[in-house]
């Protein structure tokens, strides 16, 4: 370094230090920013796009595998597979009937209370691309973006229940933060007895935490949870986690309880996104100012 | 390998602007495959080692600037903070740069033995980062920088083997 600039041949603009003063300004300036305000979501995007070709060609070769592996199925395999979907439909067509009747039925008993009508929920198949790099981020990256009508917020579920939801748009992928997350929050209500809760995942990858419950609240091991839908965000009556530990210390307010998510959140590769918006009566303008930031604070929380 | 170039000829071999660009993406894409459990956790950061490799070797070609472009692009792959990843890979690629006559002059073992503070300092911003967000320090994220370093070795070598065809072909 010291001779280049002693002898000065040859123009190296500014020192090292320099420059590492001005990028870790920018980069905290960047930081600042994006932490606190959001600006910055239309740049991200643009780069997202830019960055997209380069991201499935990174998969390409796992794509591949899966696609080989596919056109591989043994003839036996798929009459096995067929056998079992035939079965599967057939017992499945009863059903559907069933609930058909009912569904019917329903509708007009919520007609006769003057209940707003549930409204139905589409779907749409998405595949997941990636997984996010940092540890301590649930996250996933499906390959349905803003092209498909995809929008921030949307529910994302498969087979068995809820998986977490899209947090961000990009045009061609969209980023779903999933149950586990450490930021995110699910109210669900518990299926045996009807008590409404709150869980949060615990940034851990089978565990939830069902948190705020009282020591002597009417919980058992195995109880089912599934939405409530008082959020305006998540359909009522998904399931969503199964209780697995209950820890009750008189010594603290709260119980202790862990669940383990009903979906498979880690180890699916198909995904359903849930398109259809509710239609919510508007929020009541609070009556005193401590309720209203309360409003805000929980919504906030809702909504990662 | 040292026997047919010197070691202080090591350093001149050529690099084109293509095979830095191309080895860049290369690391990117490692650094994109979908990684998970455990082995997240212990993930090299291949991104991290190519820049500092080239800042090393050729700090004049790859600076400060290139290894901040990088991070943003890491960023925006990664839904992560904007400027975390560009924050540890200035303090890399500075790091890099000022040392780049020290690690010139050591063989392997030795050079490992510097660069792992070096990833240290830039694993340290992504903990730093994630205290200042989330209020408790994450020490998980240092294992990756053990991992990072243990791989600098077997990455030197591959960069520079993959480099000397081009040598032949102008001496």
């Amino acid at each position: 370094m010291e001779h280049t600039e002693s002898v000065r041949f040859f123009n190296r603009g500014p020192s090292p230090a320099a420059r590492l003063v001005f990028f870790s300004l920018l980069s905290l300036l960047l930081l600042f920013v994006d932490a606190r305000y959001r600006y910055l979501e239309s740049t991200r995007n643009v780069l997202a796009t830019l960055v997209y070709p380069i991201q499935r060609l990174a998969t390409l070769p796992i794509t591949l595998w899966y696609g080989a592996d596919e056109f591989l199925t043994t003839q036996t395999g798929l009459i096995r597979d067929n056998d079992q979907l035939h079965e599967q439909h057939v017992a499945d067509v009863a059903r559907l009937q069933q609930l058909q009747m009912l569904q019917a039925e329903n509708a007009r008993l919520r007609k006769l209370l003057g209940v707003q009508q549930r409204s139905e929920y589409r779907m749409q198949l998405a595949e997941v691309i990636y997984v996010a790099r940092d540890v301590f981020q649930r996250k996933l990256f499906v390959d349905k973006g803003s092209q498909a009508n995809i929008q921030a917020g949307q529910i994302v579920m498969d087979d068995n229940g809820i998986i977490g939801q899209v947090t961000r748009v990009y045009p061609w992928l969209s980023e779903v933060t999933l149950v586990t997350d450490k930021d995110h929050a699910v109210p669900v209500q518990i299926m045996r007895s009807g008590l409404r809760a709150i869980v949060f995942g615990s940034g851990d990858t089978g565990d939830l935490s069902l948190r705020y419950m009282p020591v002597n609240a009417n919980i058992r091991e195995g109880d089912e949870l599934i939405t409530s839908g008082i959020d305006g965000t998540y359909p009522p009556g998904i399931p969503v986690a199964r209780v697995t530990h209950i820890e009750r210390d008189p010594a603290y307010p709260f119980a202790r309880i862990r669940c383990s998510p009903v979906a498979g959140v880690n180890d699916q590769r198909f995904l359903l996104i849930l398109s259809g918006e509710r239609k919510l009566p508007p929020r009541p303008e609070a009556a005193g100012d401590g309720v209203r930031g309360k409003g805000k604070k929980s919504r906030r929380k809702m909504l990662p | 390998m040292s026997t047919v170039f010197p070691k202080d000829r090591e350093f001149l071999l050529p690099a084109s602007p293509l095979f830095i660009g191309l080895s860049l993406l290369a690391a990117l894409m490692l650094d994109w495959l979908p990684w998970s459990g455990l082995w997240l956790t212990l993930r090299p950061d291949f991104v991290a080692l190519v820049l500092l490799y080239w800042c090393t070797h050729k700090p004049y070609r790859v600076g400060i600037g290139i290894a901040w472009a990088m991070g943003i692009l890491s960023d925006v792959a990664d839904a992560s903070l904007f400027g975390q990843h560009a924050l540890a890979y200035a303090v890399l690629a500075f790091g890099g740069i000022v040392l780049h006559r020290r690690v010139q002059m050591f063989d392997l073992r030795q050079q490992t033995m510097q660069i792992f503070p070096l990833m240290l300092a830039c694993y340290a911003v992504y903990a730093a980062v994630h205290w200042q967000l989330h209020g408790y320090i994450a020490w998980e994220y240092f294992s990756g920088s053990v991992t990072s370093t243990l791989l600098w070795a077997p990455l030197t070598l591959l960069l520079q083997a993959l480099r000397r065809p081009h040598v032949e072909d102008e001496l």
